[in-house]
């Protein structure tokens, strides 16, 4: 019973990792760059459902969709700006560095506008927590939302991309940008779509953290968007379904690690876990060898 | 059309840095006038102490307290704190007749939260003629200066620097609780108020104020026959989810959770122990202090939450009614603990003063000689707590006041 108690907490950690991981691993798998301002965009996707919520006293639904166009526009100006010129650089270190400034930037632009005092974040999710076993074990309403909306945003991406014009110019961007722009696929605009979504995802995903973890600050998004990195590479970065299982595992192995073996050491555990996975299984669990043909 | 972009951004990140920069050289100056003015005020005070005050009067001696601590920067709120409350004490003090007789003369300095600007605005005091140290605010600048002032052998006595490193020089003491002390003051609490028989901890173990309180608190339990059931530790790097903190804290039947940490974290712990059902009591030290403050908080989430901090604004005592009356009418909100120690501190320096039968005419050194031996034989019923004593070594002895949230606010519990 215990240990069941343990599992379903290590779930419900896991399932917000893997929402996070999907905007990683989406953007990743297009536009083969690590976007490690996802983070901070999920925080400030976080900021404006807290604002428009406690400011304006707007419904929860109408405020995540606000918050989610809000966040696709910021996706959008960032690439735009930060990352469109840099397309082209000699190193893909440029891209990744600016990755980082454009992390830095939304901290302190937030910290700027906010304050580092702490708000506390109201759940948007109104459900009852789930008891199981006559009470012994219970699942909360947030964790139950966040793995539906996982699971569901999986499905949707993936017959996103599988089956209409725009997800095919994706695949084909993936694979080459090249090729896919001798075909006549439109490359920046493709890019430009999966930072939009991409970011949009990071407003729901702000949501759902901010729902299990109440509490917001500028740094919010830091750790969890770093951890929830590791999870995308731990199931294979690029593959969508990956980053579903890879931050399921994580958070499981976080809390088993955490409750068996020592509190403290947790982290050191999860990473451990990541060097050997990637020792045996260079690509992650669910990633595919690419070949180089010569 | 790129280049138009980039400009704009490129322009938004100046302004957001000449913004940053504003409003940093205001506070500085403003604490000179008022003393002056206290000065004027007070003339006719030689009834009071009867056989030094001509003197003072007819040489125009007084006693020269400096004052150092950030008044800009990350921790501006605890320098402008006890800035301003230690003017109200030196303006009192000076109303009332001045220290043996003497007025008192009060010059505070920004230090920015920086050790080297620490040391910069000792030597200014210095130059200015301070006799007295009343500083650093922080345990940081209030170590880099406390060695400056052992070479000059300077009695020196700090607010809030909570370090124990901050009074390793015999000359320095300290109002508020050292860090260990306030895990020792904790346990003894609980077990001498019977608030519970079997303890769970959650503590910040990459945080030396969590951990140094963790460490004294275990020792005191263990010695006092208190049981923790459990000791859980987190790390800066993972601090978002407790649940298995609180699971073990459940499972071993702790009946209260001991937290040493800051509210922020706290606020966290109170929302995850409320969804999984957990209901126990929590305790904590100063650092929760402030977790009413957290924007939108729901403050039913930490209804019976205890902590033990020194000063209370709500508390119904006279001396505290009438400090917090006046620090509102001056400054327009409610002090917070680091007001309180600051007010103390400056009529701990009176009473020690008064105890040596000092005189502005003496050597510093030979003011904290005589200070140095007056402390340990002072009692001080002070905001912060009463019939304080010191030890030789720096650290004060006060029974702690232990608070309790009740319908969203802090109450004294009595």
């Amino acid at each position: 019973m215990r240990f069941l108690n343990y599992l379903i907490n290590g779930i419900s950690l896991g399932s917000v990792y893997a929402i996070i991981a999907l905007g990683y691993t989406m953007v990743y798998g297009i536009a083969k760059m690590l976007n490690f301002a996802h983070g901070d965009i999920i925080m400030v996707g976080s900021y404006a459902i807290f604002c428009l919520m406690s400011l304006t006293g707007l419904s929860p639904v109408v405020s995540v969709v606000l918050a989610v166009l809000i966040c696709t526009a910021l996706g959008i100006t960032v690439e735009a700006i930060a990352y469109r010129p840099l397309r082209g650089a000699a190193s893909p270190l440029a891209v990744l560095i600016t990755a980082i400034g454009v992390s830095y930037f939304l901290q302190n632009m937030a910290l700027l506008i906010f304050g580092a005092n702490t708000k506390q974040f109201t759940s948007v999710i109104n459900m009852e927590p789930l008891s199981l076993f006559g009470g012994s074990v219970t699942i909360t309403g947030e964790t139950i939302v966040t793995i539906i909306s996982c699971i569901l945003i999986m499905v949707l991406l993936l017959t996103f991309i599988n089956k209409t014009k725009a997800g095919q110019a994706m695949l084909a961007v993936s694979e080459d940008q090249g090729a896919a722009k001798l075909m006549g696929v439109n490359v920046n605009g493709t890019i430009s779509l999966t930072f939009a979504i991409g970011s949009g995802l990071a407003a729901i995903a702000g949501m759902l953290l901010s729902s299990s973890y109440p509490s917001l600050t500028p740094y919010t998004g830091s750790m969890p968007g770093i951890k929830a990195f590791v999870a995308a590479v731990f199931g294979g970065i690029g593959s969508i379904p990956g980053a579903f299982i890879g931050g399921i595992i994580l958070g499981i192995i976080e809390i088993l690690s955490k409750a068996y073996i020592s509190s403290q050491l947790s982290d050191a555990i999860v990473f451990m876990v990541l060097i050997i996975v990637l020792l045996v299984r260079p690509t992650g669990l669910l990633g595919k060898k690419i070949q180089e043909k010569v | 059309m790129k280049k138009v972009l980039s400009m704009v951004l490129v322009a938004a990140m100046t302004m957001s840095l000449l913004a940053g920069c504003a409003s940093n050289d205001t506070a500085s100056a403003s604490t000179d006038s008022s003393t002056t003015q206290a000065q004027a005020d007070s003339v006719d005070t030689s009834d009071t102490s009867a056989d030094s005050t001509d003197g003072a009067a007819a040489s125009g001696e007084t006693f020269k307290i400096g004052g150092i601590g950030p008044i800009t920067g990350g921790a501006a709120v605890y320098g402008i704190a006890v800035m301003n409350a230690a003017q109200i004490a030196v303006d009192e003090i000076n109303a009332a007749g001045g220290i043996n007789g003497y007025q008192v003369e009060y010059n505070f300095q920004d230090d920015e939260l920086d050790n080297e600007k620490s040391v910069n605005a000792y030597n200014n005091l210095k130059d200015w003629g301070m006799q007295i140290l009343m500083g650093s605010v922080t345990s940081g600048c209030c170590v880099a200066v406390a060695a400056e002032s052992a070479k000059d052998n300077m009695f020196q006595i700090t607010p809030s620097g909570s370090s124990v490193d901050c009074i390793t020089n015999p000359n320095v003491f300290q109002v508020c609780f050292t860090d260990p002390n306030q895990g020792i003051a904790a346990a003894d609490y609980i077990k001498d108020n019977n608030v519970a028989s079997k303890v769970a901890v959650i503590y910040d173990s990459s945080d030396v104020y969590s951990s140094g309180i963790y460490a004294k608190f275990a020792e005191e339990a263990s010695a006092k026959g208190l049981e923790i059931v459990s000791a859980e530790a987190f790390t800066a790097d993972n601090k978002t989810d407790f649940s298995v903190q609180l699971q073990k804290a459940q499972e071993n039947g702790a009946d209260l959770v001991f937290l040493p940490i800051y509210y922020t974290e706290a606020s966290l712990i109170l929302s995850q122990a409320d969804k999984m059902g957990f209901d126990t009591k929590f305790f904590g030290c100063d650092g929760l202090d402030g977790i009413l403050g957290v924007e939108n908080f729901d403050a039913s989430l930490a209804e019976g939450v205890m902590l033990l901090t020194p000063f209370a604004a709500d508390a119904t005592d006279d001396a505290t009614v009438a400090f917090v009356t006046e620090y509102n009418k001056r400054f327009g909100e409610n002090p917070n603990q680091f007001a309180a120690d600051a007010y103390d501190a400056i009529y701990t320096i009176k009473a020690v003063l008064e105890a040596g039968n000092v005189t502005p005419s003496m050597s510093v050194s030979d003011i904290c000689e005589s200070a140095k031996s007056g402390m340990t034989s002072v009692s001080i019923d002070g905001l912060t707590g009463l019939a304080m004593t010191w030890s030789a070594d720096g650290a004060v002895n006060k029974a702690p006041k232990a608070m309790e949230i009740k319908g969203g606010e802090y109450k004294l519990i009595q």
